[in-house]
């Protein structure tokens, strides 16, 4: 599903965020990413949206060289891709409803798809009942599970989650951690860089560990392994 | 990229919602685009009439006469006539005769033209008009003109062609980059206000990046934006040339008819040609500083 063959990314400034990574992550699997800050976290995830290019090696997702990828088709990568980061990003100005569906009309689905699929994804994480409300009305989790489900309305393969129990108390962080999980048993595969030690530990996934660029531990089913 | 007629709809909604958002910045930019263009009319009226203005003094200066010497023979005028026939950026070619070209001078003395009556002996040489496709052959037709043998003299109005194609040159060339630093200001004017719009929706833009849209999909309400004020400028500008402009020509063509016998380029002759220029400046103007400010915004 995703592989990264001796991934290298050097920024411009001379600091070298990842160094030789090699990973396959294969269909339906759920990985942590953990490590201290600027052990090169956010430089995996970005390569992975192909925000940035790696300076060496290659990345597949989905059976596709992202590597040699034309700007053009990023859209059609990204549009396999779900995405949810640790502040929420929902349009204040649009209603749950609205904010789900923007996801749908940005890949111009039709009206009659979006009236059937937003209320599904929304029954599916139980805002249902708060579909006409605002960001601003609701708690931290349930606008962090907005934007999960605007993440997987259009039924991506890969759920990248950056983080998203960040800025929850750790009940709702659970609540978010279960959703995730019921997404993944769907068959979504889910990459999840996080701090969360607790949530790591007790989930008993697949953990990935960075540290200066360099994986340090890829255990099946691991533990945080950090005292931060 | 066939877009659907939904996206098209959503993109227009989007664009003009934009500029209700900022009607503030909506109204000062397509006033300030307005008045770029105002003073763009303006220097595009004033060359327009000064090349017509050229166009017509040119016209008028725009032959060589050669003056042939009185001991040729009607052969020997002939060969003559068709040597230069054969020269490049000749037009046509006409003879006057001696008697030709008297008449011609009585006509002009008009009512003192009995003076010429009592002359005993023609004075007046045979000639030739050489009429030039362009005013700017003069010179190479003159230095081949020179060497055909027989000939007495050689007219052509240098000095005064000389002058006037560097006068319509430096108004030319003045008013072209007064236009183009008019039209970099108009463009700088409409990229701020989208970049106001655009910063206001930087959010948004950022997460459609993240969901998947493609670039135009992101870029397209804020080129309509842009068009709409270009558009909207364009016609303002031109709206307020074309009304001043009829005025200056109801007052002042007569009155230079009689001073450079030439007219002013007609109303509607003008204002059809800067509408076509302005609304193609006006949309073009908009849609770029739109594209302009848009770009970092679409770096993720």
């Amino acid at each position: 599903m995703i592989e990264l063959f001796n991934v290298t990314k050097q920024y411009k400034n001379g600091t070298s965020a990842l160094s030789n990574i090699n990973v396959q992550i294969s269909k339906g699997d759920f990985v942590f990413l953990v490590g201290p800050s600027g052990a090169g976290k956010s430089t995996f995830i970005k390569l992975l949206l192909k925000e940035i290019e790696p300076t060496e090696g290659r990345i597949t997702i989905d059976d596709i060289d992202t590597t040699n990828l034309s700007k053009r088709k990023i859209p059609m990568l990204r549009r396999k891709i779900g995405f949810v980061f640790q502040d929420f990003r929902l349009l204040q100005n649009k209603t749950v409803f609205e904010n789900v569906a923007f996801a749908m009309e940005i890949i111009e689905a039709s009206p009659k798809e979006i009236r059937r699929q937003v209320p599904t994804i929304l029954s599916m994480v139980a805002l249902s009942d708060k579909a006409n409300m605002y960001p601003e009305q609701l708690s931290g989790g349930e606008q962090q599970r907005v934007s999960i489900a605007r993440a997987i309305v259009n039924n991506p393969a890969v759920l990248i989650a950056d983080e998203p129990t960040g800025n929850l108390d750790p009940e709702t962080a659970w609540e978010i951690m279960k959703l995730i999980k019921q997404i993944n048993r769907r068959g979504t595969t889910v990459v999840m860089a996080t701090h969360a030690k607790e949530i790591v530990d007790m989930m008993q996934q697949r953990v990935i560990a960075l540290e200066g660029g360099r994986i340090v531990r890829d255990d099946k089913k691991g533990v945080y392994g950090y005292e931060d | 990229m066939a877009m659907k007629i939904r996206t098209v709809s959503y993109m227009i909604r989007q664009g003009f919602k934009g500029l209700w958002r900022n009607r503030m910045m909506t109204f000062a930019s397509i006033g300030s685009v307005a008045s770029a263009l105002i003073i763009l009319g303006i220097v595009f009226m004033i060359i327009l009439n000064i090349n017509s203005l050229a166009e017509t003094a040119k016209g008028q200066f725009d032959s060589i006469q050669l003056y042939l010497k009185d001991d040729l023979d009607q052969k020997k005028i002939d060969e003559i006539g068709k040597t230069v026939n054969k020269i490049d950026g000749i037009e046509s070619v006409y003879y006057i005769s001696k008697a030709e070209a008297l008449q011609d001078l009585k006509k002009q003395w008009g009512e003192h033209g009995y003076l010429l009556e009592g002359l005993e002996v023609n004075p007046l040489p045979n000639s030739y008009v050489l009429k030039l496709k362009d005013i700017k052959y003069s010179e190479q037709v003159v230095d081949q003109v020179k060497n055909v043998s027989g000939l007495e003299e050689v007219k052509y109005y240098k000095d005064i062609v000389d002058k006037l194609l560097r006068i319509t040159h430096f108004i030319r060339m003045t008013g072209m980059i007064v236009i183009g630093i008019l039209i970099g200001i108009s463009m700088f004017i409409i990229s701020n206000t989208i970049k106001i719009t655009v910063a206001a929706r930087y959010r948004e833009i950022n997460i459609m990046k993240y969901v998947g849209a493609t670039n135009w999909f992101v870029r397209w309400p804020f080129l309509i934006e842009g068009m709409i004020l270009g558009f909207a400028g364009s016609v303002i500008a031109l709206a307020v040339i074309g009304y001043s402009y009829k005025n200056i020509f109801d007052l002042i063509t007569e009155k230079m008819y009689v001073m450079v016998s030439a007219y002013m380029i007609p109303t509607p002759l003008l204002v059809n040609n800067l509408a076509v220029i302005f609304l193609v400046l006006g949309t073009g103007i908009g849609a770029l500083g739109s594209i302009f400010s848009m770009r970092k915004f679409l770096k993720v």
